[in-house]
């Protein structure tokens, strides 16, 4: 995993590159929808990527990440296999939760990656669980916990907060605020849209940081994920980023306008790098393209495979329900 | 957010409609029958996530925001818990609320208000307390939305004393079950299933209320008695088609309100059919076929020429894989199967 300074330029284009797959994957995702190849409610990540890919340069192998159903990005950048993100997208048997989830439901027990959690805030008290066995066991390991603005108005957003906190549990909340649950914007769903002061008033460490910004996260993620491990206790990161594209594939988007997602797309994370690291020599166009052909390749293989791979049989519908064996 | 203006509790005359009938989807007629609950009563309102603004996750509420204002088609936060006791407080105190909870699966983060609050204040307070409010939903699988957007739970409501429990299956069901149901003095939950909102056909213009307390008989037939509700009932007349093309006569009832159960339509048609299936969404253990299907055994075993059959879907977490989640649902053609079985 790669925690070198920021002021890397190897580094630097490892985060571009990393970025620039989830939007790749993303934008594949929106064309494979429209052409009826992946269904169910499919929620894109576009804009926020500088939240996935600047949190996990804080996160080690061994720690555990709990994500929701807008979780692509943090999927990939786990370094869950393109071939098995994209296979769940097709339903197959190959695919990272063999079929049974789809979209929104991406896991890898292996990587630690808990799933793709769909219901607004379902997976908070699932990290501050797993953070607490960690504690039990004596396991010196960070949980990281992605939810949306949204899911701060869940009863089980504060009861989560405040268990951890008491409990001094090894959590590192990542919410991205993203302006909007759906169609309701945070000035209309939240009494205080300070989302970091919430989160402040359960006594933890909370503070805002510029989500479109991939190296002001990673630097926010680093220091937080680091006062965890020693012991800290919970840490809350508001990133503040926004969604480019619908909530989901059904969404007419009715409730914001073109020019507030344009104002918004001028700060694209992806763009911000490209040309800072431009600016300072460290990346060409050519690089660009190379990089952007390459991830192309990898796409087009991973959806040539998941078209050909194989269903599960329909004999087998009811497993997987119970252990194997114990019914 | 303040209105300024005076709620007068009276009831508005509903809107002169043209004599033809109407071609409509289900959505416009739940629709439909939202405005003309809000025409009507200046105490009902509308309260959910996403109702105004959005226009509603399924499009129900859609253009109502712009019609009545933001007081009474209401955005709420994601706060499920909150918003379905905050219906039934302001029921409490004199409103007529109609509260919309996404779908079914996020009513488990408002299960403890429906169950400890809704449901028990009337008894719990010796009669004094009613709810009269109105929860909407949807309901049911179909859609490849995976394990947490495609269960089935009306059931378990059902299961619950103190509620009352509605589901919807035709356009004029869609239309008219709602004022009858605000109109009742104790909380009701109408499951809509979401593979019905775009159904379409035609209805009578002055379409309005219906009853809420009987079952419906959506084809006669004399050979076997085919039982379902809500999002399966397409299915068991599909069914029924099918059926007919081998001679067999299948009659077809939809049980529109699950909690009270219409026993008595229930054992009319099978002491006339003497055989009976039933197709149910949710998972056959602890069911509400099974509970059907023990009153048929309780109550006219010695009419029954073949034992009760169930179609219900399969005991797994429905999977996102189109084939698979296909083959955990009841099909026309599984209903049929068991119906031809029992036959014989
Ligand atoms: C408990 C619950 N209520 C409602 C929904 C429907 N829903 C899915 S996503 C969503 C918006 C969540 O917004 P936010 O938490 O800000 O996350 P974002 O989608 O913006 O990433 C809603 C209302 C749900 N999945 N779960
Ligand atoms: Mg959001």
């Amino acid at each position: 995993m790669t925690r070198s300074g920021t002021g890397d330029a190897a580094h630097q284009l490892d985060l571009l590159r990393d970025m620039m797959a989830i939007r790749q994957f993303e934008e594949r995702c929106a064309e494979l929808y429209s052409a009826g190849e992946i269904r169910g409610f499919v929620h894109l990540y576009s804009g926020e990527e500088a939240v996935a890919v600047g949190v996990s340069q804080a996160l080690t192998a061994d720690d555990s990440v709990v994500s929701t159903y807008r979780e692509h990005g943090h999927a990939l950048v786990r370094g869950l296999p393109l071939d098995a993100v994209m296979a769940e997208m097709y339903g197959k048997a190959t695919g990272c939760s063999g079929g049974r989830g789809g979209s929104m439901h991406l896991f890898d027990a292996g990587r630690r990656f808990y799933g793709g959690n769909a219901i607004v805030g379902g997976g908070l008290p699932l990290a501050v669980g797993l953070a607490l066995a960690d504690k039990m066991r004596g396991i010196s390991r960070v949980t990281a916990c992605f939810f949306g603005d949204g899911a701060v108005a869940e009863g089980e957003f504060h009861e989560s907060m405040n268990l951890a906190a008491l409990w001094n549990l090894p959590v590192l909340f990542c919410c991205e605020n993203n302006r909007y649950a759906m169609g309701t914007a945070l000035e209309r769903s939240h009494s205080q849209p300070n989302l970091a002061l919430r989160a402040a008033s359960y006594g933890m460490p909370a503070w805002p940081v510029d989500g479109m910004d991939v190296l002001a996260v990673e630097r926010s993620a680093g220091l937080a994920a680091e006062a965890v491990r020693s012991g800290g206790g919970p840490h809350f990161l508001e990133l503040r980023t926004y969604r480019f594209r619908a909530h989901s594939m059904y969404d007419p988007e009715l409730y914001r306008d073109k020019a507030e997602v344009e104002r918004w797309r001028e700060r694209d994370p992806i763009t911000a790098l490209a040309d800072r690291m431009r600016a300072d020599g460290e990346v060409s166009d050519a690089q660009i393209t190379v990089i952007e052909a390459e991830l192309t390749a990898a796409l087009d293989a991973a959806v040539a495979a998941a078209r050909d791979a194989p269903v599960e049989p329909v004999e087998s519908l009811t497993s997987n329900v119970y252990a194997p064996g114990a019914v | 957010m303040t209105s300024g203006q005076t709620r007068q509790h009276r009831p508005r005359a509903a809107r002169k409609r043209p004599a033809e009938p109407v071609t409509i989807t289900y959505r416009e007629a739940m629709r439909a029958a939202i405005r003309e609950a809000l025409q009507r009563d200046d105490r009902v309102f509308l309260m959910g996530e996403d109702v105004g603004r959005y226009g509603g996750c399924f499009a129900v509420s859609l253009g109502l925001l712009e019609e009545f204002g933001p007081e009474r088609i209401r955005d709420t936060p994601l706060s499920e818990s909150a918003f379905v006791g905050a219906g039934i407080g302001a029921a409490m105190g004199g409103m007529r609320p109609i509260v919309e909870i996404m779908t079914v699966n996020f009513s488990l983060l408002a299960l403890d208000q429906i169950m400890n609050n809704a449901a028990t204040l009337r008894h719990m307070s010796g009669g004094q307390v009613g709810v009269p409010l109105v929860i909407r939903m949807t309901t049911g699988a179909g859609r490849q939305l995976a394990a947490q957007h495609s269960h089935s739970l009306e059931g378990w409501f059902a299961h619950i004393p103190g509620l009352k429990i509605l589901a919807p299956a035709t356009l004029e069901d869609a239309r008219g079950m709602l004022w009858t149901a605000l109109a009742d003095p104790d909380p009701v939950l109408i499951f809509e299933h979401g593979s019905l909102y775009n159904v379409s056909g035609t209805l009578p213009a002055d379409a309005g209320p219906v009853g809420i307390d009987r079952a419906a008989i959506r084809r006669p037939g004399r050979d076997v008695t085919l039982i379902s509700y809500g999002g399966t009932l397409g299915k068991a007349l599909a069914a029924a088609d099918r059926l007919a093309g081998d001679g067999i006569e299948a009659e077809v009832i939809d049980l529109r309100t699950l909690r009270p159960l219409d026993d008595a339509a229930i054992i009319d048609s099978v002491s006339r059919t003497h055989r009976v299936v039933l197709a149910d969404e949710g998972w056959r253990s602890g069911s509400l076929a099974a509970e059907v299907s023990a009153r048929i055994t309780e109550q006219a075993f010695y009419q029954l020429d073949a034992p009760v059959q169930r179609v219900c879907g399969a005991e797994v977490p429905i999977p996102y894989a189109r084939h698979l989640e296909q083959a955990a649902l009841p099909q026309p053609e599984t209903i049929a199967a068991a119906a031809r079985a029992v036959v014989g």
